[in-house]
């Protein structure tokens, strides 16, 4: 029964990490028809700068998670406006193309700049961990999960209480609509790519400490962010959330009690089995973003 | 291609082995007809049916471990364990296709991965079967009539007799009543399901002979490096195939083959001026770059500039 709270409350520090990756990427898959296979460097890239303002510059951890998450959306922005832009009226494997792409060169351009051995970020928390009755937890991960929940609870509100986000939702479910109405397609695709970059870039600056910050850390980023995505539904941000919580404890359970080398597959046969059988996600009858 | 043409360049391919002095490009030739077979695989689905498999490497890799597990533990010799590494891939790709080919675009794409992501993590932990990442040393050589193949030129002939086959299945197919389902299904696909092509047939069809196919090029490698890891389905593979076949031309012929040998001279001739973390760097850009500027490949491009000189 111990041993099964302590799975659960590591499952839960990760799963919500998970759902910041996967807000961000059911945002930009949902909304813009986008498969961001960078989705993974941008989480990358907020670990390496939270790594470079901890260690090198010795902030305060709140300002190296903000930088971290400025730095994201700064680079998704440009992406954006740069890459996927011209291409908005190409198809979808064309804008997933470019994204392999960006992909390949992110990872490699922070193979050159960082050097491939493991990093690991300083932080100012205590490595004893809390005992909390039969469980016991690092105060880092409590940190962890209090943010990741503070940030889940920033994106609701900005979907559902702005003007921008009012905006998002419109462009969801009828670009053309929306763009008749007023709504500025370019600006509203701009700020969601930047948006959904920065919160990847705070997971990574989240987990970066927990773990190790190396530069193919983003591939397994990726991989989480599209199972979490593919069981919360397009676009749909209580989903993500859940599916987060919900991939983080699944793996947890199945690293436990079945064999830690299959921890990485749980995300995959997640994908499999609900594309197979429930196309639209466990948590929606229908597309939607909110 | 005109007749002349070809018959230059099956001839200039057949005498290769006698214009390169070095063994070191022979092993470049003999890659690049490797991946030549790999691209005209995934330029069967990706160019042909229009749907874009990310797995590929999943079935090169099944065929890489199959021919290498059969040769090494079940002691077949080379030619059976060959013909099934082709007949398992190809069961694989049924598999596969019957599964997931009734979703599209995006969500195909993170299907065959997925799989590929498993297969290869079985690679990884099944120790009892592939002996996990330390992978399998000393896959034979072939024989053919008690005569090795274990010399480069000998290995070089048996890739180019891989690329005719799998070039010549390539061209049948595609010019028969089955091809022209393809490209319909490519082009309109409902329009196509209302003149009564079976989607799923077709398609479930493609899959088998692509990966199949895919599993010739893994039985190729693998008795070429003598030595098969859990590397074989590294998603850089896949990569590489989808890079070769959009370049060269996706749905031509020739496409595949010339993406095919661009890409592997390419980083090799790259490789003196850089590091491996560079070559990867501008391998990403250059694929943004095709996609902006020659988003249908070179083949399509030189045959428009040709046939605006004709007119």
């Amino acid at each position: 029964m111990a041993e099964l709270l302590q799975h659960l409350v590591n499952g839960l520090v990760l799963g919500g990490t998970y759902a910041l990756l996967g807000i961000g990427l059911t945002l930009i898959f949902g909304l813009m028809n986008v498969v961001n296979f960078a989705h993974g460097e941008f989480y990358t890239l907020g670990a390496y700068v939270a790594f470079a303002a901890l260690a090198w510059a010795g902030v305060h951890f709140f300002v190296a998670l903000l930088m971290a998450i400025a730095a994201g959306a700064a680079l998704g922005w440009l992406c954006e406006v740069t890459l996927l832009r011209p291409l908005r009226s190409e198809s979808i494997d064309t804008t997933m193309l470019v994204m392999i792409g960006v992909w390949i060169a992110m990872q490699n351009g922070e193979l050159l700049v960082w050097g491939g051995v493991a990093k690991s970020i300083p932080h100012p928390f205590s490595t004893a961990p809390l005992v909390l009755g039969p469980v016991a937890i690092a105060p880092l991960r409590i940190f962890v999960l209090v943010l990741a929940a503070a940030l889940i609870a920033a994106s609701w509100l900005l979907i559902q209480k702005t003007k921008l986000g009012r905006a998002m939702r419109a462009t969801f479910q009828d670009r053309d609509t929306a763009a008749l109405m007023g709504v500025g397609i370019g600006r509203i695709h701009a700020a969601t790519f930047a948006f959904g970059s920065g919160l990847a870039a705070a997971a990574g600056a989240l987990l970066g400490p927990v773990f190790l910050v190396y530069p193919s850390m983003g591939d397994l980023a990726s991989l989480k962010a599209f199972s979490v995505v593919i069981l919360g539904g397009l676009g749909n941000l209580p989903g993500a959330t859940l599916g987060g919580l919900l991939l983080g404890i699944v793996e947890e359970l199945g690293a436990g009690y079945i064999s830690s080398g299959y921890r990485d597959a749980v995300g995959f046969v997640i994908i499999i089995l609900v594309l197979l059988f429930r196309p639209s996600g466990l948590f929606a009858r229908q597309e939607r973003i909110a | 291609m005109t007749r002349a043409g070809g018959g230059l360049l099956a001839a200039a391919a057949l005498t290769l082995p006698l214009w390169l002095s070095s063994a070191y490009h022979l092993h470049v030739a003999i890659m690049a007809g490797i991946f030549g077979v790999l691209a005209l695989s995934l330029n069967l689905l990706l160019g042909f049916t229009g749907q874009l498999s990310l797995g590929h490497a999943a079935f090169f890799g099944i065929g890489a471990y199959t021919s290498a597990l059969l040769t090494l533990k079940g002691e077949w010799s080379f030619w059976p364990a060959l013909a099934a590494a082709v007949v398992l891939a190809g069961a694989a790709g049924w598999l596969i296709g019957r599964l997931s080919l009734k979703l599209r675009g995006a969500y195909f794409v993170l299907v065959t991965i997925s799989f590929a992501g498993v297969i290869s993590l079985v690679s990884v932990n099944w120790i009892e079967l592939t002996n996990g990442p330390l992978g399998l040393p000393g896959v034979p050589a072939p024989e053919l009539f008690g005569w090795s193949l274990r010399s480069k030129t000998a290995y070089y002939y048996l890739v180019l007799a891989g690329i005719a086959l799998s070039y010549l299945v390539s061209a049948r197919l595609v010019k028969s009543r089955i091809g022209r389902a393809f490209v319909a299904l490519r082009e309109n696909e409902p329009l196509a399901e209302s003149v009564g092509v079976d989607v799923t047939h077709y398609l479930v069809l493609a899959a088998v002979v692509s990966a199949a196919m895919a599993g010739l090029g893994g039985s190729l490698y693998a008795h070429y490096t003598r030595f098969v890891s859990p590397e074989v389905f590294l998603f850089t593979y896949t990569v590489t195939m989808v890079v070769m076949v959009v370049a060269g031309g996706k749905g031509t012929l020739a496409g595949p083959l010339v993406g095919a040998v661009l890409f592997t001279v390419l980083p090799e001739a790259l490789r003196a001026a850089a590091s491996w973390q560079w070559q990867m760097l501008a391998y990403g850009v250059l694929l943004v770059l095709l996609v902006f500027f020659l988003p249908r490949g070179i083949v399509p491009a030189v045959q428009a500039l040709r046939g605006r000189d004709a007119s």
